[in-house]
């Protein structure tokens, strides 16, 4: 079977690439494109280590075949900081101490966003609910959902 | 003196200096890294839980076009019994290897019994598929009781009981067996108001961490190997991959990644002498990353456990006797933490008379590995959960009975030593002083307490410390960072040097570039690699007023260092000398002596123990069976919080992984042994919504065997959860929970029958 030719957007740059009709998105970005800030936990959607957004939409990148982001929006941990500039929840991360080993923090700043872009005001109960499908073993999740609040009240102080 | 110290750095909560490149994905993991030419690995894995390989046949797997090389346990050398270090224990090579590939029989669903290597995973995926392996299928043990039974099958024909004087001549499945006590116990429990005794049985858990184990290894045809791998122990992997593969040494480099966790799981070798192996014989290198079902089949979990306790006491709560029997699954090969596990579940506790009886037990499993105090959660939740029973019995407040009993400095411990100063007073004391314990509850809700003891370990390190040019420094250790002790190695040389956290550059080395480390584990980076880092730093000021007294040509003793900078006492600050910073000192280090620099190669002794006591709010749904966990407070001595932001992030990370073993992980096997739930979605492991904050209180009582009062905090927080739980839920519901894990269907059951 031959390579399909994809044109997409990742991160707001057009970019093509040429992947194996079977391979994921997960795959295609860490494998053909070399961004690897993207994790592989699981492979079967279960942890969220893969979280990027499809057209602002959260999904398992694990779970999307490459060939069709054809046309499509890809978000990925790399295209959150503006510059030199953290996003305020990668700051927030940082300042909370919201990561140990680190290797799960992509996904869960990618989930954050997603839910901070459509609930700006989330209760702590929506950050859990929201984050439930991004699994972190090192912290117990109390400093990842402080972070995101405290992101989630910095991004609302700045927009006002 | 340790006590009283005012710091200028440790004690603050810094951004971490890796915290950047971990935010962006910068950072590079195990599986982020490759090589051009490189070649994909693939290992086939039993899917019987005890068979004799009475064939393999790889030609028609390195038929397939792109596929360049296959091993077996054939390509592996024979290599004698040696016992070598891996995290906290000693292993045995030779199981070493015959756990990275299988032999004559595979021992558990996921033994490797072949590994090949081709241009793509999809090849090499499609490789394995025709690789045709003979079994003779063999009857298999998968708990402790039926490994023990009369006439079980055997897994290993040449294994005898050690630890029985005379050693019986029989095959067996029970490895060893070990007793430790004190006093007489029969008159300790005839001496008792009260008894209890109770068994609980405890089921095989996973580390769990999020990032499966990956290598790159490349070989070339001088024998010299570079193997790029996710590691708490690079040195660990360099000794391993030698010894299994015949190699000396210095052929091995070990360039550690960064680690997406590990808590003990990280501390051998799975794949990573296999991608050597293939490389070697590829000539090309060779990529190997598991997937996570071969993580859950293929790499060392914890042990399944059952364990009998037995407790007297008189009237006023003060213990008269300790009995306990202990069973843990080994997996496959000998070597399950029951010594641990015996040595931890009293030591709370200053009682007289005790017996302890622990078995290890092979069984048709994954061999276990280290987890977080390997072997103290579930002899804890034992003691612990009887102990409740007990408080109970006695109409006594729990957390007063245990402050009847604590050790304090001066008890003897169980396991041997006298304690020096220990904070297990304190924490308990901070407990009943904590509003939690005050809290009302609500409806279908119940509270618990229980506490926990490690040891902590100190182990080898080596560090250096290397002023730069400008007055800024670079710390070099080889110990991997798993959650922020690079910062914490930063903040000591910071504080001994007199500069900004932020002007210290911490460094994971490779094999090459630093003296011998063990590897990341027994609690020990921030206590033991601390230690060297800081006799370097002191090694560097040394140097650093020897500079300034020849610059000032005053006597060493006339030179101070203070806040960075060298000043003159002792009647040279009666002259006109102004004080020379460790810039100045650093810009003219060339033309006074040159390069300012020091390493420190030790075996840290005194690792002070860090106790716990946590209490655990839970509210359970009669309905479904639902355990929640509503509030839960984390208290632990950390002798003296580096971090203080990562010291509370290892008791709530500890505190959540003992919630997960208390409600609802398991390893799940079917009547022919294969694990049933090797994935995230059917081995449950609590999220973000099964969880409320867990608070932390940071007792300081300090070591005083490190100049700082530092002790390991990272793997205490695991072990009171499963009684803490437990407690809590038999508060609830009036029902003792003697089996884990308290999943809904064994609750509602149990309640049902109520």
């Amino acid at each position: 079977m031959g390579r399909i030719h994809v044109r997409t957007r990742i991160n707001g740059e057009a970019t093509e690439f040429l992947c194996d009709p079977r391979q994921t998105l997960l795959d295609a970005l860490r494998d053909e494109l070399q961004l690897t800030g993207t994790k592989e936990g699981c492979t079967t959607g279960d942890c969220g280590a893969c979280s990027v957004t499809l057209d602002g939409l959260l999904v398992c990148s694990c779970l999307v075949l490459a060939a069709e982001t054809e046309g499509h929006d890809v978000g990925t941990i790399e295209g959150m900081a503006q510059g030199e500039t953290l996003h305020p929840l990668q700051q927030k991360f940082l300042e909370h101490a919201a990561l140990q080993c680190g290797v799960c923090t992509p996904g869960f700043l990618v989930a954050a966003k997603a839910l901070l872009d459509r609930e700006p005001d989330p209760s702590e109960k929506q950050v859990r609910y929201a984050l439930a499908g991004n699994l972190c073993r090192c912290t117990g999740y109390d400093k990842i959902i402080r972070a995101v609040l405290d992101a989630a009240a910095e991004l609302r102080g700045d927009t006002r | 003196m340790s006590d009283e110290r005012k710091y200028r750095w440790v004690g603050t909560r810094p951004i971490r200096h890796d915290g950047v490149d971990k935010v962006t994905g910068r950072a590079n993991f195990g599986a982020d890294f490759s090589l051009p030419g490189m070649l994909h690995g693939k290992v086939l894995r039993s899917p019987h839980a005890h068979a004799r390989i009475v064939s393999i046949d790889v030609a028609p797997a390195l038929a397939l076009e792109g596929v360049k090389v296959a091993i077996t346990g054939a390509d592996m050398p024979d290599i004698a019994s040696e016992m070598g270090t891996a995290g906290e224990g000693q292993v045995d090579y030779a199981e070493v290897s015959r756990n990275v590939m299988a032999r004559e029989k595979a021992l558990y669903d996921g033994h490797p019994v072949a590994a090949v290597a081709a241009t793509t995973s999809e090849i090499a995926e499609e490789a394995l598929s025709r690789i045709v392996v003979e079994y003779e299928v063999l009857p298999h043990v998968l708990t402790v009781d039926e490994a023990m039974a009369p006439g079980a099958p055997i897994l290993h024909d040449h294994l005898r009981t050690a630890g029985l004087d005379p050693v019986p001549d029989e095959p067996t499945n029970v490895a060893q067996r070990i007793e430790i006590g004190r006093g007489d116990l029969a008159a300790g429990f005839a001496e008792a108001d009260e008894i209890v005794e109770h068994e609980f049985t405890t089921q095989m858990v996973h580390q769990g961490y999020i990032e499966p184990h990956a290598v790159v290894a490349r070989s070339g045809e001088d024998d010299q190997s570079v193997v790029w791998c996710c590691t708490q122990g690079p040195f660990t992997v360099r000794a391993m991959c030698a010894k299994l593969l015949g190699l000396d040494v210095s052929k091995i480099k070990v360039i550690p990644s960064e680690i997406g966790g590990g808590f003990g799981g990280k501390t051998t070798v799975y794949v990573e002498p296999l991608a050597v192996l293939l490389s070697r014989k590829a000539g090309r290198p060779v990529k190997i990353v598991m997937s996570r079902q071969e993580v859950f089949r293929g790499s060392g979990p914890a042990s399944g456990t059952r364990i009998r306790v037995k407790l007297g006491a008189k009237a006023d709560g003060r213990l008269t006797a300790a009995e306990a029997w202990l069973a843990y699954e080994a997996g496959a090969f000998k070597g399950s933490p029951v010594v641990a596990g015996a040595m931890c579940m009293f030591a709370p506790y200053a009682v007289e008379n005790v017996k302890i009886e622990g078995y290890d037990v092979v069984v048709n499993k994954p061999k276990v590995n280290a987890y977080r105090a390997p072997g103290a959660p579930p002899a804890a939740f034992a003691a612990e959960s009887a102990l409740d029973e007990l408080a109970r019995k006695l109409g006594m407040d729990p957390v007063e009975l245990r402050l009847v009993n604590a050790v304090k400095e001066g008890s003897q411990a169980i396991y041997g030593p006298k304690f020096r100063a220990i904070g297990m007073v304190e924490t308990l004391q901070a407990a009943r002083e904590h509003p939690h314990l005050k809290a009302k509850l609500g409806p279908n809700q119940g509270r618990g307490i229980a506490t926990g003891f490690w040891f902590n370990a100190g182990m080898q390190s080596s560090a250096s410390v290397s002023l730069n040019e400008d007055g800024t420094a670079t710390v070099v250790s080889g110990c991997p960072d798993i959650g922020g002790s690079r910062t914490s190695l930063a903040l000591m040389a910071a504080e001994e040097l007199g500069i900004d956290v932020q002007k210290v550059r911490p460094v994971v080395a490779d094999t090459e570039t630093i003296g011998y480390n063990d590897a990341t584990g027994g609690s020990r980076v921030t206590f033991a690699t601390g230690m060297a880092v800081i006799e370097s730093a002191r090694d560097v000021v040394r140097q650093l007023r020897e500079r300034a007294a020849s610059i000032w040509g005053v006597e060493l003793e006339q030179v101070e260092w203070n806040d960075g900078q060298a000043l003159p006492i002792n009647g040279a600050d009666e002259g006109e000398l102004e004080p020379l910073s460790i810039g100045t000192l650093a810009r003219r280090a060339a033309r006074t002596g040159g390069p300012i620099s020091a390493s420190t190669s030790l075996t840290a002794r005194g690792a002070g123990p860090s106790f716990a006591t946590h209490i655990c709010d839970v509210e359970v749904d009669p309905e479904t069976g639902v355990v929640q966990v509503v509030r839960y407070t984390a208290i632990q001595d950390a002798g003296k919080a580096v971090h203080p932001g990562y010291v509370e992030g290892q008791y709530q990370g500890g505190a959540a992984q003992g919630i997960g073993w208390a409600l609802n992980e398991e390893y799940v096997y079917d009547e022919k042994g294969v694990l049933q739930n090797p994935g995230f979605l059917d081995y449950r492991m609590p999220v973000a919504s099964d969880l409320p904050m867990i608070d932390t209180v940071i007792v300081e009582v300090p070591n005083p065997t490190h100049p700082y009062g530092v002790r390991g905090v990272g793997e205490t927080p695991i072990i009171p959860p499963l009684a803490a739980v437990a407690n809590a839920v038999r508060d609830a519901t009036g029902v003792r929970f003697g089996d884990l894990p308290m999943s809904p269907p064994t609750v509602l059951a149990r309640l049902d029958a109520r």
